[in-house]
């Protein structure tokens, strides 16, 4: 997909003027953090289970290699096959060698990030075969030719009407022409539409949330079911995964699975989570008969062994956008690429580069929330910082900022300079601000005054300058 | 392997490895990890998964109606006939298709003259299905399928209605317990193709962040949990 | 209140930028709830800035610079207390992992962050005050500021403590845990995405009827007063420690003196 990470400023203001998706992140604010609340309060080992969690993540990705290739070796030896993409475009050519190894015409898809990460559809499409999304919230945003706005709800942009609208335009042709205004309706209508192609696809193409190299398996979870129906009615189902999935075994995944679905949407448990290991076997009934996995790195065994390496560890839960404060004021598709929220401004910069997103790990507050509630426990503010000190570094920073930076700098490296400055500024500020209390535009100060006022300082002096005054006694005013 | 693909593959293990600043995993390392995926270890005890039967069996029907399952608990000889009555409560047509499994056939199908029952996979017109459950977890509702000849995967979704028979013996725990059941009927390291683990009917939150139920999967699920 | 002997009494105020150039009675109202709680206070003269505005622009060289100062600065105090989270943590939680590459200044940045507090913090959970001296008739709402609340804990501590005060009552926000979108230099970098956080921010404090909104620092209060005055509002806007030491009377932040001194 096409960033526009580099706009985020303009992004910002549209978001900001769009009252459909102010709606929908009002209602997003409240809603998803108070159920992942009482999810973690009803599990009084919430937060031992998010420590072992990451331990979990952290042994795997210190051992990446061994696990897997042990992962390789039981998908091949249940008569799966492994294929490995160092990069975007080496996936993207093994999936549309692999639909055209059987003729493939469609595939059904079930919602993977890392597919809009690699901007799979454009390429499955080019080769002239049509992929179909699935996952509701997907598909609702592929007929609206959209990017998602969240990695675990994609269409969380959008009001119903907006999806009765775009169903009309879109299901019309196929005899639905009445406009429907209640969600159950817009649910089954889309149900029905899809079911057709779940039958008629040739390939079923998923993510994983893990890959449990103890058993070779393939490890999803979804609310909705289609990943299931993805992996289980076409003849060939292809796994798309990146390196950092795979976890050891299964007791792991206990783990993983009892932080994830609680943190993502509050749910004890998913619907759905599958296990799928290998292609039909004799006397099946159903199943695919061919299974693909294809691994792909883009980019992520270079940030192992580095400062940046602790964002390998996420789970994509989306709760860190969830509880943004700054994504709850924009959405997602202002960050103007596929991971939106706190992860997407750490890990978003790692994939197409600082010089295009360097808006992103600057846009927080770090008011910490993400952090506190990652399942995981990534530092995401830190890693944000991180981001700020390598932009600084390349003197990628906005020229204002290093120059006031400059200034502020000089002087706070002068005790006694900066006393005689801010003793200045105290007085000038107080001078002309006092009768009021409170300025209401000041020079230099544009950002701040556009939308607030700024307060003058209480008469009197500084606080060293009275301190000093007093001979360094408290006074009381 | 093609010789791209096999450098594909060494490209990346190189490349996670130098990242790491070693070489592929040798000796007490290598020994360490592979003693770990041999006896996986327990991750944090949660202490709702590990009750006594008789509280796990309550627990299991509890959090299963919380995710919007229906539950039923009946005696073995009253398994068909709580089937028979669910259809009818909700106006749902007597026919279903039935999981060519063993374990169903304990049951006194022949006694409900009205139902008309089909053996073998699902199909996109099947509109109710009845299948047992290789397992059910206490701790969140869930109920765990096994993919097989006798259980084939589009019985859990395909139909808009799925029943479940579900003896009282197969409810475990957590999530762990079900691990072991799997390596101790399977083999160590082996799984059956599938292993679906549904917690609820279908849903979705997709449109104004509202649950609906039966996105794709069943609109409805019965568990009939039969008492021993 | 009962004194250990391994009670800190010689404790040295980190009086933060905006405490020094803005608000100075923050100042003096943290220094008069020490030493009422049998503190010994001072005032290190070569202070200046914990370094946030740096380090949060990704300014590593200048903040390690900064950092160093204030270490010497604090030197040999039993415990260094700020009126503010955010300066708190900066020193309590940042510090040592600038000097990573330098053993000698790490120990140096851990033992100043080892005896370093914000205000409530150290009153409440070191010293054991467990009530003030102070009268405040009316409704407050409290704000738990980001960096106070998250990296150290600063929840109860002002609640306890308000909760002694006369006449004194606490409603409170539905959210007062979301950040108030001032995030240093962040409000005037996007300063739309501030406002809209602020905004929001401002609708919760009026919908708790209370007539003052308290916070732990000074920046968030500004942000707020401000963005509170230029909708109208007449909600009062103080730093806790200016209400908990019976310091109540003065004009509220961006408010005009109200009787000539």
């Amino acid at each position: 997909m096409e960033s526009t990470a580099h706009d985020f400023k303009s992004n910002v203001d549209s978001a900001l003027a769009n009252p459909n998706l102010q709606d929908s992140l009002a209602m997003l604010k409240v809603g998803f953090s108070e159920r992942r609340r009482l999810a973690a309060e009803r599990l009084p080992e919430f937060e031992v289970l998010r420590d072992r969690a990451r331990d979990i993540k952290n042994h795997a990705l210190a051992n990446l290699d061994f696990y897997l290739e042990e992962f390789e070796r039981k998908v091949i030896g249940l008569g799966g096959h492994v294929h490995w993409a160092p990069t975007a475009a080496d996936a993207r050519r093994i999936i549309t060698d692999l639909c055209k190894s059987v003729g493939a015409r469609t595939v059904a898809k079930s919602k993977s990030m890392v597919a809009e990460e690699i901007a799979l559809n454009e390429h499955l499409e080019k080769a002239g075969i049509a992929p179909i999304e699935t996952d509701l919230g997907e598909y609702i945003i592929q007929l609206r030719n959209e990017p998602p706005s969240h990695i675990i709800a994609p269409a969380v942009h959008l009001t119903k009407d907006q999806v009765a609208d775009t169903f009309l335009e879109h299901h019309g042709p196929l005899g639905f022409t009445k406009r429907l205004t209640e969600r159950n309706d817009l649910v089954a209508e889309a149900r029905y539409v899809l079911r057709q192609k779940f039958l008629d696809a040739d390939v079923g193409l998923t993510g994983a949330n893990f890959l449990v190299a103890e058993t070779g398996s393939s490890m999803l979870v979804t609310n909705e079911g289609n990943a299931d129906l993805s992996n289980t009615l076409p003849k060939m189902h292809i796994v798309l995964a990146t390196i950092e999935k795979v976890i050891p075994t299964l007791e792991d995944a206990a783990v993983l699975l009892r932080v994830l679905a609680r943190s993502a949407t509050g749910q004890e448990s998913s619907a759905y989570t599958t296990l799928n290991t290998g292609p039909k076997r004799d006397g099946d009934l159903d199943g695919p008969s061919a299974y693909h996995v294809v691994i792909l790195d883009n980019g992520r065994s270079s940030v192992l062994g580095t400062e940046m390496q602790e964002i390998l560890r996420c789970i994509r839960c989306g709760a860190c956008m969830n509880h943004c404060p700054v994504y709850g004021a924009i959405g997602g598709h202002a960050y103007g690429w596929v991971y939106p929220g706190p992860i997407g401004a750490v890990l978003t910069p790692q994939l197409i580069g600082v010089e295009e997103a360097g808006n992103l790990p600057n846009a927080s507050t770090f008011c910490g929330r993400c952090e506190s509630v990652c399942p995981v426990r990534i530092p995401l503010p830190k890693l944000m910082r991180h981001w700020r000190e390598r932009e600084f570094e390349r003197h990628l920073t906005p020229k204002a900022v290093r120059q006031g930076l400059a200034l502020w700098s000089f002087f706070a490296r002068r005790p006694k300079l900066y006393r005689r400055l801010t003793g200045l500024a105290n007085r000038v500020l107080s001078l002309f601000g006092r009768a009021q209390g409170r300025y209401d535009a000041l020079p230099l100060a544009g950002g701040w005054t556009r939308f607030r006022d700024f307060p003058a300082p209480q008469a009197g002096g500084t606080f060293h300058a009275q301190w000093a005054r007093h001979g360094g006694t408290r006074t009381r005013p | 392997m093609s010789d791209t693909e096999s450098s594909a593959r060494s490209h990346i293990l190189n490349g996670i490895r130098r990242s790491l600043q070693r070489g592929p995993l040798t000796g007490e390392a290598r020994h360490a990890v592979e003693g770990r995926l041999a006896a996986p270890p327990r991750g944090p005890d949660v202490a709702r998964a590990r009750l006594a039967q008789p509280e796990k069996i309550a627990l299991f029907c509890q959090w299963a109606e919380t995710n919007n399952a229906t539950v039923a608990r009946v005696a073995a000889g009253d398994v068909a006939g709580e089937v028979t009555a669910y259809l009818a409560r909700n106006n749902l047509p007597a026919r279903a298709v039935m999981a060519p499994s063993p374990l169903l056939d304990g049951y006194d199908w022949e006694s409900q003259k009205m139902l008309s029952l089909r053996r073998g996979r699902g199909e996109g017109s099947d509109q109710v299905s009845i299948t047992g459950a290789f397992a059910a977890i206490a701790e969140t509702g869930t109920l765990v399928m096994a993919s097989g000849p006798d259980h084939p995967v589009t019985l859990n979704l395909l139909p808009d209605t799925h029943i479940v028979v579900l003896r009282e013996a197969d409810i475990v725990g957590g999530y762990e317990d079900v691990w072991a059941r799997l390596r101790e009927r399977y083999g160590k390291n082996l799984m059956p193709r599938t292993v679906n683990t549904i917690t609820g009917p279908s849903r979705t939150g997709d449109i104004e962040q509202a649950m609906e139920l039966g996105a794709h999967g069943p609109r409805r699920m019965h568990i009939v949990v039969v008492r021993e | 209140m009962s004194t250990s002997p391994s009670r800190p009494h010689r404790v040295a105020l980190f009086v933060t930028c905006l405490v020094d150039l803005f608000r100075p009675s923050v100042g003096f109202a943290a220094i008069k709830l020490l030493e009422d709680a049998g503190c010994t206070v001072e005032v290190p003269p070569l202070q200046v800035c914990c370094g946030q505005p740096a380090y949060n622009s990704g300014d590593r060289q200048t903040t390690k610079a900064i950092a160093t100062q204030v270490i010497d600065a604090f030197e040999g105090y039993e415990a260094v207390v700020a009126p503010s989270g955010s300066c708190g943590g900066m020193l309590s939680h940042h510090y040592p992992g600038l000097f990573d590459d330098d053993p000698a200044m790490k120990l140096r940045a851990e033992n100043l962050a080892g005896r370093s507090y914000e205000l409530m913090a150290f009153l409440v959970d070191v010293l054991g005050v467990e009530k003030v001296a102070a009268r405040y008739d009316g409704t407050v709402t409290y704000h738990d500021s980001c960096s106070g609340l998250r990296e150290l804990g600063v929840k109860a501590q002002p609640r306890r403590l308000l909760g002694s005060v006369e006449g004194l009552r606490i409603s409170e926000m539905k959210t007062p845990e979301v950040c108030c979108g001032f995030g240093g230099t962040f409000c005037v970098k996007y300063p739309e995405i501030s406002n809209a956080m602020v905004g929001e921010k401002s609708a919760d404090i009026a919908a708790t009827g209370a007539g003052t909104l308290l916070a732990g620092d000074l920046g968030c209060l500004m942000n707020m007063a401000g963005k509170l005055q230029r909708e109208g509002s007449t909600v009062q806007v103080r730093h806790v420690a200016e209400v908990l030491a019976d310091m109540g009377s003065i004009a509220p932040i961006g408010e005009p003196d109200a009787v000539k001194r």
